[in-house]
C-alpha cells in the first residue's frame, strides 16, 4: 500500500515565514523593527478588552510554534498538547498560590517541568508512529483533567485556583492588561528567536532528516531517537510556557479548561496556519483565538458547524496552512520585483 | 466469581459496540491511511435520524434498515463531496477535515435535536437470563454485531465487489489497471463504514441515552481498540473492541474508582502498545530508504 | 492493416517535468513491438501515459478511440493490459484472487481462470497462497495471467525479465510468444534485455532521452552494429 506523507514535503526554505524574518539581511531587519514597533504602539490604541485578546492570539502562538516543532518538523501529530499546556499552568498555579512565588519566576519552572515530562513522555511516544502516537497523546488529553480533578490536595480539584493579580513594575507606568501583553510579546519574540535558532541550525537538519529520511538519517549516524526526544521536550516546554503564562493572564485555573477540545485547537491551529512554519504559529494563534468568537456571532445556535465549516474553508483553499500555502507565492513575487535577491 | 462473569458480559455488549466503530475506522485507514474522527459522531447522527422514524411511528427495525440505508448514501456522499478534494493533500489536511466534521455533526445534531438527553428505544427486552449473568439486551446487541461481522465477512470474501475493494485498498494503482474504478470503492467504503456506525449506535443508544455527544467516549475506546488489534486488521479491530470492553469493565469494577477510568484502561492499552506497537493483529509498515 | 495502438506527438510527464518529447510510436495489431532504451530514457513514462497513469499530452488512439484524458480504469476495460513495472501482484490476496481481480471488467471468470491455469501450472499448484509468498517468477506469471484475464487486445508488457534468473526469463518470454499467438492479443514491450527482445518482437524503437532516436524491424535494429555496440554488447 502506498503510504501518504503526513505532512506536506518541504518545499522551498524549511523555515518558511521564519526563514525569512530571521535571515541576516539588513532589509528584513528593518521590516522586523517596523514590526516590533508596530506591536509595542498596539495595545495603546486598543480597549483593555482587545488587549486581552491579543495577548491570548501570542500565548496560543507560542503553544503552536511548540506544537510546529514536533508535527512540522519531527513529522509526528499529536492530540495531546493541551495536557502539557495545563501542566505549564498549574505549575505556575501551585507556586504561586501555594508558595508565593512571583509570576515571572513560575516561567522558568513551566519551562524546566514540561521539559522533562515532554522528555519522560517522549521516551516511549517515540516508539509510536502516525496513528499510535496520536492515541498515546489522545489518552493523555483525556487523562488531564480527570487527573486534575484526582490529585485535588494540590490543584483544588473541580473548584480550581486562584490566582493573585501580577502587579506591573511601578515605574512603569501602564495597567496590568497592557503589561501582559508585553510579558507575552517578550516570550513569543523569545521563542521565535529560539524556534528559529533550533531550526535552522544543526538540530533543524537533523530533525528534517529524521523526519523525511528516517533510515537514511540512521546510517548517517544522526542519532534521530536522541534528536526525537530533544524536539519533543522542546515542544512541550514552548507549550507549557505558554500554559503559564494563559494561567497568569486569565488568573484562575480549573480542569475543564483543558479538555481535548484544548488539544485538538492546538492541531487545528498549527495545521491552518501551516505546520512547518514560525509565522504560520501567528495566524494559528489568531483563528484559535478568535474564530470560536466569530462562529458564535454568526450563529448562537450551532456555533461550532461554523467553526467546523471555517477548518473546512481552509483546508480546501489552502492545505499546506495560511502561510505554507500563501509564502512561497509572495516569495516568487518578490523574486519577481526587484533586482535585489531574496534569499 | 458470578459477578466477575457478569463483568466480562456486559463488557463483551460493550465491547461489541467499539468492535463496530473500530472495524469502521479500519476500513477507511485501511482505503485511505486516514483515521475517520468524525465516525463517531456520524454514528450518533444515523441515531438521530432512527430517533426521528420511530417516533414518527415507525416499527424498530424498519426504522433501523431505513437509517442504514440513509447512513450509507450519507457516507458515500461525504467521501465524494468532502473527502476527495483533500485526497491528494497532505494527511493532516485530512485529519482536519473529519474533525471538522465531527465538530459540524455534533453541533448541527444540538441544534436540530438540542442536547437534552432522550430515552431511545430498545428492541430487546432487558431482563437477566442464564443464571442473571447477562441480560437479554446484552445478548441482543451482541447477536446483531455477529450478524453484521457475519454479512460483512461474506461481503468481502465472496463478492467481487467486496474483492474489488480490497484490491482497491491494498494497491490503488493496480486496482485501476484492472479496471477496477477506485474512487467508486472508497466511497462504497466510507458507505459501508458509516451503516456500521450506524448500528452501533442505535444498538448503544437504549444504554447510554441519545444526546449529541453520546458517541465521543464510544469512538475513543473504539480507536484503542482499532490501534490495539492493529489499524490494518479488520480482525484486529474486533477483537481489540472487545478486550477494549472487558477491559474497561473490568477496570471500572475491581481497579480504581470511575473518574479514573478511563486514564487506567488508556495506561493498560498503551503498555500492551509498547511491547506491541504494531497491534496485536496489525502488520508492520515495511520502510524502505 | 491499421495500427491498433497509435501514438502521435505524444508528451508524457514525471511529476512536474517533462521526461518524453514529443514520440511517435505504433504497434501493429497482432504484433509485438518493444521500446528498447537506457534507464530513464523515459519508456516505462510512455507505458504509463497510455494507461492514463501520468500526465500527457498529444494524441493517443487505440482501436479506434481516444485514450488520452480517459482514466486509467476506462483505458484498462477497453482493453488495454499493462503489466506494471514491479508487477502490481495483489501481495496481500490469494492467487486466484489476483487472477479473479484481471476479471473484474469481464464478470464471470472461471473458465478464463482455469485456461490461465493451463500456460501457468505453477499457479494453479499455489492458487489459495497469498500472492506475496510466490517467488518473483511465479509473481510475474501471475501478473501476465491477471493481466490476461482481462481479454484485452493489447498486452502492455514493462520489463517482465526486472530481478529474474536467466532462465526463467526464457520461461517468461516462451510463454509469451506463445500467448500472443494463442490469444490473439498485441504486445507492447519494454525490455532491459534486448538480445531477448529484439530476438521475439517484428518491430522496435529506441528511446533516447525521451526522444524515439531510431525505429525500423527488430532484425534491422538487431543488424544496426551502433545498437548492437550500445545495446546488445557484441
Amino acid at each position: 500500500m502506498e503510504k501518504r506523507h503526513v505532512i506536506a514535503p518541504a518545499t522551498g526554505s524549511p523555515g518558511g515565514a521564519g526563514g525569512a524574518v530571521f535571515g541576516s539581511n539588513s532589509a528584513q531587519w528593518i521590516s522586523i523593527l517596523a514590526l516590533v514597533v508596530f506591536a509595542v504602539a498596539l495595545p495603546f490604541a486598543l480597549s483593555k478588552y482587545h488587549v486581552f485578546e491579543l495577548t491570548m492570539v501570542m500565548i496560543y502562538a507560542i503553544a503552536v510554534l511548540g506544537l510546529n516543532i514536533l508535527t512540522g518538523y519531527n513529522g509526528q501529530i499529536s492530540l495531546g498538547h493541551g495536557g502539557f499546556f495545563a501542566a505549564g499552568a498549574y505549575t505556575a498555579a501551585i507556586l504561586m498560590h501555594r508558595y508565593g512565588v512571583p509570576y515571572w519566576a513560575t516561567l522558568p519552572a513551566a519551562a524546566l517541568i514540561c521539559f522533562v515530562l515532554g522528555v519522560l513522555f517522549g521516551l516511549p511516544a517515540l516508539r509510536f508512529e502516525g496513528p499510535y502516537l496520536a492515541l498515546v497523546t489522545l489518552a493523555m488529553a483525556l487523562a488531564t483533567p480527570q487527573l486534575l480533578k484526582y490529585f485535588d490536595t494540590w490543584t483544588g480539584g473541580q473548584q480550581g485556583i486562584n490566582l493573585p493579580k501580577p502587579v506591573p513594575p511601578h515605574w512603569l507606568e501602564i495597567d496590568r492588561d497592557r503589561w501582559l501583553y508585553f510579558v507575552a510579546l517578550m516570550a513569543l519574540l523569545i521563542a521565535i528567536r529560539i524556534a528559529a535558532n533550533i531550526l535552522h541550525g544543526r538540530t533543524g537538519r537533523a530533525l528534517i532528516a529524521t523526519r523525511d529520511q528516517p533510515i537514511a538519517a540512521v546510517a548517517m549516524g544522526i542519532p534521530t531517537a536522541r534528536y526525537k526526544t530533544i524536539a519533543f521536550g522542546t515542544s512541550t516546554l514552548f507549550t507549557g510556557v505558554a500554559g503559564a503564562l494563559a494561567a497568569i493572564v486569565i488568573g484562575y485555573v480549573s480542569p475543564e479548561g483543558y479538555s481535548l477540545f484544548l488539544s485538538v485547537s492546538f492541531l487545528v491551529g498549527s495545521a491552518i496556519g501551516g505546520i512547518a512554519t514560525i509565522g504560520g504559529a501567528i495566524v494559528g494563534g489568531l483563528f484559535i483565538e478568535f474564530v470560536p468568537n466569530l462562529a458564535n456571532d454568526i450563529s448562537d445556535a450551532a456555533p461550532w458547524a461554523i467553526y467546523g465549516l471555517a477548518m473546512l474553508l481552509f483546508m480546501y483553499t489552502m492545505p499546506r496552512g495560511a502561510v505554507g500555502t500563501v509564502w512561497p507565492w509572495i516569495g516568487k513575487a518578490l523574486m519577481r520585483m526587484g533586482p535585489h535577491k531574496i534569499e | 466469581m458470578h459477578q466477575f462473569l457478569q463483568q466480562i458480559f456486559s463488557g463483551l455488549a460493550a465491547g461489541a459496540i467499539y468492535a463496530s466503530v473500530a472495524l469502521a475506522l479500519v476500513m477507511i485507514y485501511r482505503a485511505t491511511d486516514l483515521v475517520n474522527f468524525a465516525q463517531g459522531e456520524m454514528a450518533m447522527f444515523s441515531t438521530y435520524i432512527a430517533w426521528t422514524l420511530v417516533n414518527a411511528g415507525l416499527p424498530f427495525w424498519a426504522a433501523f434498515l431505513i437509517t442504514l440505508a440513509v447512513s450509507f448514501v450519507g457516507g458515500m456522499a461525504i467521501e465524494r463531496v468532502l473527502i476527495r478534494p483533500v485526497e491528494n493533500a497532505p494527511v493532516l489536511a485530512a485529519v482536519i477535515v473529519t474533525i471538522a466534521l465531527l465538530l459540524i455533526f455534533n453541533s448541527t445534531a444540538g441544534w436540530l435535536y438540542s442536547y437534552t438527553v432522550q430515552d431511545f428505544p430498545s428492541p430487546f427486552p432487558d431482563r437477566p437470563v442464564f443464571g442473571a449473568l447477562i441480560t437479554t439486551r446484552d445478548l441482543g446487541v451482541i447477536a446483531v454485531t455477529l450478524v453484521m461481522l457475519a454479512m460483512l465477512f461474506i461481503f468481502f470474501r465472496f463478492t467481487a465487489t467486496g474483492l474489488a475493494m480490497r484490491a482497491a485498498a491494498q494497491n490503488p494503482e493496480s486496482a485501476r489497471l484492472c479496471g477496477i474504478p477506485v474512487g467508486r470503492m472508497l466511497a462504497i467504503g466510507w458507505g459501508l463504514a458509516a451503516a456500521i456506525g450506524a448500528t452501533a449506535g442505535i444498538m448503544v443508544a437504549p444504554v447510554l441515552f441519545l444526546d449529541p455527544n453520546m458517541m465521543g467516549g464510544v469512538l475513543i475506546y473504539a480507536f484503542a481498540g482499532a490501534l490495539l488489534g492493529g489499524i490494518t486488521s479488520p480482525v484486529g479491530a474486533v477483537v481489540g473492541g472487545l478486550i477494549v470492553g472487558v477491559t474497561e469493565n473490568l477496570v471500572g469494577t475491581y481497579l480504581i474508582a470511575s473518574q479514573l477510568k478511563l486514564t487506567v484502561a488508556f495506561a493498560l492499552i498503551i503498555l500492551v502498545l509498547v511491547f506491541k506497537p504494531n497491534g496485536l493483529f496489525g502488520t508492520a509498515i515495511i520502510r524502505r530508504v | 492493416m491499421a495500427p491498433i495502438l497509435q501514438l502521435r506527438s505524444v508528451k508524457a510527464f514525471y511529476g512536474q517535468s517533462e521526461v518524453v518529447h514529443g514520440i511517435d510510436v505504433a504497434v501493429e495489431e497482432g504484433g509485438m513491438t518493444v521500446l528498447l532504451g537506457a534507464n530513464g530514457a523515459g519508456k516505462t513514462t510512455t507505458l504509463r501515459a497510455i494507461c492514463g497513469m501520468v500526465r500527457s499530452e498529444g494524441e493517443i488512439s487505440f482501436a479506434g478511440q481516444r485514450l488520452d484524458r480517459r482514466s486509467t480504469e476506462e483505458i484498462a476495460s477497453l482493453g488495454v493490459a499493462h503489466v506494471p513495472e514491479g508487477r502490481g501482484t495483489f501481495i496481500g490476496l490469494t492467487v486466484e484472487e489476483n487472477l479473479r481481480l484481471g476479471g473484474y471488467t469481464r464478470g464471470r471468470s472461471d473458465q478464463n481462470i482455469q485456461r490461465m491455469y493451463g500456460y501457468f501450472p505453477i499457479l494453479a499448484q499455489r492458487r489459495r497462497q497469498q500472492a506475496g509468498a510466490l517467488s518473483g517468477g511465479e509473481q510475474q506469471m501471475l501478473a501476465i495471467a491477471r493481466a490476461l484475464m482481462m481479454t484485452p487486445r493489447l498486452l502492455v508488457l514493462d520489463e517482465p525479465s526486472f530481478g529474474l534468473a536467466p532462465r526463467i526469463v526464457e520461461d517468461i518470454f516462451t510463454i509469451i510468444d506463445r500467448i500472443k499467438q494463442e490469444e490473439k492479443v498485441s504486445v507492447l514491450l519494454v525490455e532491459q534485455n534486448a538480445t531477448l527482445a529484439l530476438e521475439l518482437a517484428d518491430h522496435a524503437y529506441l528511446i533516447e532521452t525521451g526522444y524515439i532516436v531510431t525505429s525500423g524491424s527488430a532484425k534491422s535494429l538487431a543488424d544496426d552494429p551502433q545498437i548492437r555496440r550500445s545495446y546488445l554488447g557484441y
